[in-house]
């Protein structure tokens, strides 16, 4: 029998078959740190006496913690700037390369990896954040992981796992394309709809279908990103000729002769005609329209055009309680139209959103337009390396004269653990990931959405459509 | 990280399904560097409200955390797993865990049970109706009890055996060395290295 994608990644790595019950013992081609989940691991390290046994094949970046204003000062909050400075003392210590704020390669790990061209088909890839699973838009098998395994990977360049269950995810339309105004957020954000928040746990997904064929590699990022609001392990998309081109002559990616044998064993990379997923979906894109979220998790979403459900047509008794308790805690009526919802503040950026497709998309909305009067816009490019190709571009003009505020990278107001934070009660539409109770801020409220959608909200003041503007 | 064999603890009733990390433990909790001390973020938005289980006694001593299904979704942070330790839960118990709390769990020495969820209810509704039943969750047996209600429960097998034998991973790892070494001969030239 035929094998899929994932099971393929999985056995070019084994460094060891578990026996029994036990795990197999899986190679790591590339982990990738930040300040927030390290220090522990580099601590563990310490006290047990063990290094680093593969700097070459680790790198880190600084992106939860830092200020997107004022970038030049130190970092004013002193417990971030503890953490921070830690990362740099133990990636001295340890000799791992780091890219720290200011430097032009920092920026969001999960934008910085592939833009170096590190992430590359058929390897393995980690970090201690679960957003790594946007790596796997370049059929990379690339998951989150916590710090116990940060410190295993450190320490051995291996993780024991168990294999993962597959499932694909087909995503078809007549003619290969979303409709004008869709984006592959909306896809995503679909996708979660339909299958629950919980609905990937244990999984791989891998998405297929003549819409995802048709995806820039920014775009199927954006869907692999959000692969874990699903409760998937990782999310995959099986890497070709739009792949090789993103990746050809980037710093890292192979050069000469090695570049046509890595090519080579690319192409390989692709799921067997007679290999059978545990699992399989379909995804009618056809039909699919902007999409935002009404609630406080990924899963509760709805195309723009429909209204705020009525937690009492929910047959579910915890899906029930879960939309009445999402609904007092957004503020929300049953049954009122989505676009009627007015928000405060519109974010652009993140993992999810932050790359320079996604800035060109806001940008060319905001052209020549106004956002509302009311409305606070932050534009947070996701690396230092998006950002001045942005400003290159003049997007940076088109933001600030839209009355919007041009930032500094990093991972700002989608966690909001430097002062780029929601107000309590304050609402948003935000390009993240996210819409957790006060995931931007205690009190905040979160409107998930892509980034045509978000700059639309930000010049009409509710949620919108480009297609709501004259 | 100590032996788990059994523990006995009173039981708290989380009325709640899609427990992520984020109300577990906000963001703003994680920028400490220490492994300890992370007790006074676990469920803090929540912990404001006074009407909040953790908030009434006797559940404000409870160790094992009973919660809806979808439990630990959404970010990696095994500071999730450190706070409800430090708070002092030895073990929570839900239908479905998020893939990565639940491997977290089993790192740092917290047991994640997996629970019907029609036992669940039944977990919730003793624990409601007399507040302070003390609940033990044998992990040799893989079984839940409290009063005279006993519910089996699930875990992984090799999490079950380092759990019970308290066993650190990297060690047990690094048994393979030599494997390791082998498989790092065999890699492609083609594979990047970030010092390059």
């Amino acid at each position: 029998m035929g094998r899929t994608l994932a099971e393929k990644v999985w056995d070019q790595h084994l460094v060891r078959k578990g026996e029994g019950q036990e795990p197999d013992l899986l190679y790591i081609d590339l982990h990738l740190v930040h300040e927030v989940t390290s220090p522990q691991a580099f601590d563990g390290l310490r006290l047990a006496g063990r290094g680093v046994r593969r700097p070459d094949l680790t790198l880190a970046t600084e992106d939860h913690n830092v200020p997107t204003l004022d970038v030049l000062a130190p970092i004013a909050d002193p417990v971030s700037r503890t953490q921070v400075e830690t990362l740099r003392k133990n990636c001295e210590e340890f000799g791992v390369r780091l890219y720290p704020m200011n430097h032009a390669e920092q920026g969001i790990v999960h934008v910085v990896g592939p833009q170096l061209g590190l992430t590359q088909p058929g390897t393995t890839v980690v970090c201690g954040d679960s957003h790594t699973s946007t790596h796997g838009a370049f059929g990379a098998m690339a998951f989150g992981i916590g710090t116990s395994e940060v410190e295993h990977v450190l320490a051995t360049q291996t993780l024991p796992l168990k294999p993962f269950k597959t499932m694909a995810i087909n995503v078809h339309s007549t003619d290969g394309r979303l409709r004008p105004g869709v984006t592959s957020k909306d896809v995503v954000l679909a996708i979660i709809a339909q299958i629950g928040t919980g609905g990937g746990q244990g999984y791989v997904l891998e998405y297929r279908g003549n819409v995802i064929e048709n995806l820039s590699m920014e775009a199927r990022m954006t869907i692999c990103n959000m692969s874990i609001e699903a409760g998937a392990r990782a999310g995959m998309i099986a890497p070709d000729e739009t792949t090789f081109a993103y990746l050809k002559g980037r710093d890292h990616a192979p050069k000469g002769a090695e570049w046509d044998e890595a090519v080579a064993a690319w192409r390989e990379l692709r799921t067997d005609d007679d290999a059978v997923f545990d699992a399989e979906v379909d995804i009618d894109a056809d039909a699919l329209t902007p999409f935002v979220t009404w609630g406080t998790n990924p899963g509760q979403g709805l195309p723009l055009g429909e209204s705020v459900p009525d937690p009492e047509a929910i047959v579910d008794e915890n899906e029930r309680v879960a939309a009445e308790k999402a609904l007092a805690y957004m503020g929300l009526e049953a049954g009122q139209p989505l676009r009627s919802i007015k928000v405060d503040t519109v974010f652009v950026g993140s993992c999810t959103n932050g790359r320079i497709e996604d800035l060109r998309a806001a940008a060319g909305i905001l052209d020549g337009r106004q956002i509302a009067e009311d409305v606070r816009m932050l534009v947070v490019p996701g690396s230092m390396r998006v950002r001045f190709q942005a400003e290159e571009e003049g997007l940076d003009k088109v933001f600030t004269a839209a009355g919007a505020e041009w930032r500094s990278a990093g991972c700002s107001m989608c966690l909001g653990m430097n002062p780029d934070q929601l107000a309590p009660g304050e609402r948003s539409a935000s390009t993240s990931n996210r819409n957790f109770e006060g995931r931007q801020g205690k009190g905040g409220r979160t409107h998930l959405v892509s980034p045509l959608v978000a700059a639309a909200t930000a010049v009409r003041g509710t949620l919108s459509s480009p297609e709501d503007l004259s | 990280m100590e032996k788990f064999s059994t523990h006995t603890g009173i039981g708290v009733p989380l009325r709640r399904s899609n427990v992520d990390t984020d109300q577990i433990i906000p963001a703003v909790y994680l920028k400490r560097v220490t492994r300890t001390g992370f007790e006074d973020g676990l469920f803090s938005a929540w912990r404001n409200d006074e009407s909040f289980i953790l908030n009434q006694e006797p559940f404000s001593r409870g160790s094992v955390l009973v919660a809806g299904p979808d439990f630990g979704t959404g970010s990696s942070r095994e500071h999730a797993v450190w706070a409800l330790m430090d708070y002092g839960f030895r073990v929570v118990i839900s239908a479905r865990f998020a893939d990565i709390f639940r491997g977290n769990s089993a790192k740092a020495g917290l047991v994640a049970a997996q629970v019907e969820q029609p036992d669940v209810e039944l977990l919730w509704k003793l624990l409601e109706n007399e507040p302070g039943t003390e609940v033990t969750v044998d992990l040799q047996e893989k079984t839940v009890q409290a009063k005279d209600l006993t519910v089996p429960f699930e875990i992984d097998d090799y999490i079950r055996w380092r759990l019970l034998e308290g066993l650190d991973d990297i060690g047990l790892t690094l048994r393979h060395e030599d494997a390791i070494d082998a498989f790092e001969r065999s890699r492609p030239a083609h594979k990047p290295v970030t010092t390059a």
